[in-house]
């Protein structure tokens, strides 16, 4: 036990807002482990693209959907990641933009599916059972949502940061569960999964490769965006924020873009999500949530652009296998995640791919 | 309203206030003097209600079951610090979070485990049972007053443990200078454990005192959590006057909220729906006034590390 | 008797190795075996299994699965029954919001599902189905048998309590429905409150005669506790969901005298209840609560309809859960046209047993054949 090692990292004390997470890579740098890093990452998205076209054409659709449940959370999980991992805010809330997302889907086809307006006053606005109306209202919703939430909460940092996005998506929480008109605590169904001009959405496999879209084209958004001058001047406010301040750019405005971007892609996966399962609730806002999607970031490896896709599926596995096995299922996953944080410390995609950095 | 309401009222917010800051001060203790961010602090809440339940219900002895309750929530705090926490104290919130995530699944369902899914039972000692009759024929439960009356008692005693003895000098002393302590040769690790269960300890009390007025049951740590964070944060991080501060706060507007804000909402609105518009906001006013607290004083209102 | 309790464990394990054969029944059941509020779904995991157990058939595979109280996790996990264990029959759920979130759609993909627990009133209504049968009640059947049973003993000014969720308020307008009068005043919690400090004060600055409140699981343990230390002199009603044999035991002394609405009661005289109370107690050591009863009841109704057809033909399988044929344990068991139950709802009051631990004991019927207001909306 090193107990009198300098412990000031993790107080508010220090200046660096992120509560450290210095150990994850800058995005930029050249790649010592090129070769099993990308052989890993291929792997890992081959086989997440090619066993549900293969259980589609043997007959398991079931194994399609839960392909889809994964992939979705891994999107929600790549938006959490850019804001934790890359952007070093961690944020307790992003369930709130998950089940906002949710809910645009839930009310927009509650609304056409009774063909009631949303609302009359003052323009008529109807309901809409498009997938491409839903995603944008989404993302204008989220992003005004993350706008205003992270203009506030990135006032404060550390603990601080963590506690007051909790507080924020707590707001959201009971405000849905209390609110009669869509659902409340029971929750909105949606009786119609919402559909795109010339594809059957309700088709397990299409379905599944609109999610796997939206996954791909979020990480490769992350992975330019952290290419470009934003990125590294996004890793320098993480990193140092004081230096980019000297060089004449506030990191304020560089962290409240990329909390909004991260806010989006998780409110995106939301309303894929409502939509698979025909059904939103104010679960999907809950702190729990919140909890799991930062576990699946850590559990994949934080700051890693595959971390969440390895950490969302092995989560998603072992809810699933250990739930079919014992009642007691949570006290084991609880061991597991204990073990990989006390034992692995750079996540699946650390054990698997090797380090990010001359660490 | 009446006056007796309010006043009534009053005492019910101060009281939740006083069990509040049971919580709030180990949180703040232990992130103040470790650096750690423990979510499974509920779990020891937890943990002293089970044990008092437990023990009561084969000791026939309120009093011994609360004093098994706070041994256990103690000794189950240092064991876990001894095996888990302390690997995480130099490492990022991050894994904090997730590793305290993980301890109150396992809590939880271990809890379930032996005790069953059903609500155990605990109920106050019958000499404690009853009410007073307050000024203005006001009738207060005895055991709730009780309740305001440990809060005050801990409160001072924490207050000299603190600024009185030589381990509330050691835990001052990390409080501001982690480093310095260290080398001035005092024992770190063991303040550490110490610290720690001092903190599940009074979590423990609180679990045990209130478990006897509400539901002994699985989970039942985890809303007072989410409340005890807010109150932190509120107060400041690391500050015990803070946690004071801020539980009473909380404990007031959460109470108060309830009961004035559907009767505010009636004097305009039809009365089912100005209940159903009031409650929607009482809940959320807490987080509210966290919300607009942390937007002007972004390390709360007493912060120690300022 | 003691391989019953290890019974249902023992599928669980064996879920996907059970080999099937072509005639067998496969039942899926979701219910909440972990997280608080976890006794209701243990109970009507025990109650099902015990019918089956008595039923003697070997033909009939039960699968369970833990949903841990979460709708998108019950979600997944019907999917899981229905696209690669291909049941048959869908059952188990305990709570409203995780049934709409499962009921619509795997009635829709042809599956039976048979309500163990929960009644919202859109299943009974516009949603109703004609592949979804509640064996249960419908959410306002015992509120509004309170309301009812209330107005006839004379209270003339109830203050009414609940969550301020879906089903505490219609659990408020059920109640306002049946009663008729006037309230005093309603109040609404938080969900999952556990303070109720501030509540009781406003009741007991308020003029009513009576409560009735409805704070399902942990929020009534909390609340019947401290109503007893605040030494407020009124008497209290409500429905069996604060009052289960778990409930009260855990609430102890301050639950006694009060009064309850249930479709069932363990001291219910008739045969197949005597039975089921009898093999319960055997088999688990323990007296059921009415979500035992009521997975008592689904299993046997299952049962019977399976003496009639498979559910491959599901005209004749629907058909023969439609006529409920069978014995249950509350008496007479009719379905009304929406596929909901038309029950008896009964009276009981919670006394100090003969081991001087809280009991309920039956007092008699409030409401006879109680049908929910819902079945009109219902197009089946």
């Amino acid at each position: 036990m090193t107990n009198n090692t300098p412990l000031t990292n993790n107080t508010g004390l220090s200046k660096s807002a992120a509560p450290g997470v210095a150990n994850s890579g800058l995005a930029t740098q050249p790649d010592n482990h090129f070769d099993r890093k990308g052989l890993v990452q291929i792997v890992l998205l081959g086989l997440l693209f090619l066993v549900p076209v293969a259980a589609y054409f043997l007959g398991h659709i079931y194994y399609v959907n839960l392909a889809s449940r994964i992939t979705i959370i891994a999107m929600a999980a790549v938006g959490l990641n850019l804001a934790i991992g890359y952007g070093g805010m961690v944020s307790f809330g992003h369930a709130a933009y998950f089940g906002l997302g949710g809910y645009v889907a839930g009310i927009s086809a509650y609304h056409a599916f009774n063909f009631t307006p949303f609302m009359t006053w003052p323009v008529n606005v109807p309901g809409s059972d498009s997938m491409l109306v839903v995603w944008l209202v989404a993302i204008l919703v989220c992003a005004l949502l993350a706008l205003a939430i992270g203009a506030i909460s990135l006032r404060t940092t550390g603990v601080y940061f963590i506690m007051i996005t909790l507080a924020f998506a707590q707001m959201i929480y009971y405000f849905a569960n209390s609110w009669p008109t869509y659902g409340g605590e029971d929750g909105l169904p949606i009786y119609l999964r919402n559909g795109l001009p010339g594809l059957d959405t309700n088709n397990a496999l299409t379905y599944f490769l609109i999610c796997f879209f939206g996954l791909v084209l979020a990480m490769a958004i992350t992975s330019r965006l952290m290419k470009s001058r934003f990125g590294a001047a996004l890793t320098m406010a993480r990193l140092n924020d004081v230096r980019l301040a000297t060089a004449g750019i506030s990191p304020y405005p560089i962290r409240l873009v990329a909390f909004v971007i991260s806010a989006v892609i998780t409110g995106l996966a939301g309303a894929l999500y409502a939509d698979l399962n025909g059904f939103v609730s104010p679960t999907m806002l809950s702190w729990h949530f919140s909890g799991e999607l930062m576990v699946i970031v850590i559990l994949g490896g934080v700051g890693r652009l595959y971390g969440p896709l390895a950490g969302a599926v092995l989560f998603v596995m072992m809810e699933t296998l250990l739930g079919g096995m014992t009642q007691y299922w949570q006290l084991f996953l609880g061991l597991v995640l204990l073990g990989v944080v006390l034992f692995a410390k750079h996540g699946v995609m650390g054990w698997l791919a090797g380090r990010e950095r001359n660490e | 309203m009446s006056v007796t309401l309010l006043i009534e009222q009053l005492l019910n917010g101060v009281q939740l206030g006083t069990m509040l800051f049971l919580m709030a001060s180990g949180l703040t203790l232990v992130f103040g003097v470790m650096g750690l961010i423990n979510l499974a602090h509920g779990s020891f809440y937890m943990v002293g209600a089970y044990a008092t339940a437990a023990v009561t219900a084969s000791t026939g002895s309120f009093l011994v079951g609360l004093g098994a309750g706070i041994i256990a929530a103690a000794l189950v705090g240092a064991l876990v610090e001894l095996i888990v926490i302390r690997r995480l104290y130099h490492r990022p919130h991050l894994d904090q979070v997730l590793a305290t995530f993980a301890l109150i699944l396992i809590f939880s369902e271990g809890t379930r485990w032996i005790f069953g899914s059903s609500p155990m039972r605990l109920s106050p000692p019958s000499w404690l049972t009853g009410f007073v009759t307050l000024p203005g024929d006001t009738r207060y439960p005895i055991y709730r007053l009780m309740l305001i009356g440990v809060g005050i008692t801990v409160s001072i005693a924490l207050y000299f443990l603190i600024s009185k003895t030589r381990l509330g000098m050691r835990i001052r002393a990390g409080e501001s200078d982690r480093e310095m302590i260290g080398a001035l040769g005092v024992n770190i690790s063991k303040l550490y454990t110490l610290v720690f269960a001092l903190g599940a300890g009074l979590a423990g009390l609180a679990g045990a005192l209130v478990g006897a007025l509400q539901s002994v049951q699985v989970g039942m740590g985890e809303p007072v959590l989410i409340l005890a964070f807010v109150v932190i944060v509120i107060g400041g991080i690391g500050s015990i006057k803070g946690a004071l501060f801020g539980a009473l706060l909380v404990g007031l507007v959460d109470t108060l909220g309830r009961v004035y804000l559907p009767i505010f909402f009636r004097t305009f609105m039809p009365p089912s729906e100005a209940s159903g518009v009031g409650a929607a906001l009482a809940a959320m006013l807490i987080y509210i006034l966290m919300a607009i607290i942390l937007a002007f004083k972004p390390k709360g209102l007493f912060s120690a590390h300022d | 008797m003691k391989k019953i309790t290890h019974f249902g464990l023992g599928l669980l394990l064996s879920s996907s190795l059970v080999t099937a054969h072509a005639d067998d029944v496969k039942i899926g059941m979701i219910t909440t075996l972990s997280g608080g509020g976890s006794h209701l779904g243990v109970d009507v995991r025990d109650g099902f299994m015990l019918a089956i157990e008595q039923s003697g058939r070997d033909d009939v595979n039960v699968l369970i699965q833990d949903d841990a109280n979460r709708p998108d996790l019950a979600r997944s996990l019907a999917n899981e029954f229905m696209q690669r264990d291909n049941v048959d029959i869908l059952t188990g759920i305990i709570w409203s919001n995780l049934a709409m979130a499962v009921v619509p759609a795997a009635v829709r993909q042809g599956t039976f599902y048979l309500s163990p627990n929960a009644g919202p009133s859109d299943l009974a209504g516009r949603m109703c189905h004609e592949n979804y049968f509640n064996v249960a009640y419908q959410n306002d059947n015992l509120h509004g048998a309170m309301g009812a049973y209330m107005r006839e003993e004379g209270y003339e000014r109830p203050i009414i309590l609940a969550p301020n969720y879906p089903a505490g308020t219609d659990a408020l307008a059920g109640f306002k429905h049946l009663y008729e009068g006037e309230v005093v005043d309603e109040l609404y919690t938080q969900m999952g409150q556990t303070d109720y400090a501030a509540e009781i004060a406003q009741i007991r600055a308020s003029d009513a005669d009576s409560l009735f409140f409805f704070l399902p699981g942990g929020m009534g343990i909390s609340f019947m506790k401290q109503w007893e230390s605040s030494g407020v002199d009124m008497p209290i009603f409500g429905a069996a969901f604060s009052f289960d044999e778990i409930l009260i035991k855990a609430v102890g002394s301050a639950a006694i005298g009060a009064r309850n609405t249930s479709l069932w009661a363990y001291d219910l005289d008739n045969e197949a209840n005597h039975r089921f109370v009898e093999g319960f107690r055997e088999a688990y050591g323990r007296t059921p609560t009415l979500y035992a009863a009521q997975g008592y009841d689904t299993a046997n109704l299952i049962l019977s309809a399976l003496d009639v057809a498979h559910p491959d033909d599901q005209g004749a399988f629907r058909e023969a859960l439609r006529a409920a044929d069978f014995d249950s344990v509350r008496g007479e068991f009719r379905f009304g046209p929406n596929h909901h139950p038309i029950q008896d709802i009964y009276v009981r009051e919670v006394v100090e047993g003969d081991d001087g631990e809280p009991t309920n004991r039956l007092l008699g019927i409030a409401v006879e054949d109680i049908q929910d207001v819902y079945f009109e909306q219902c197009q089946m």
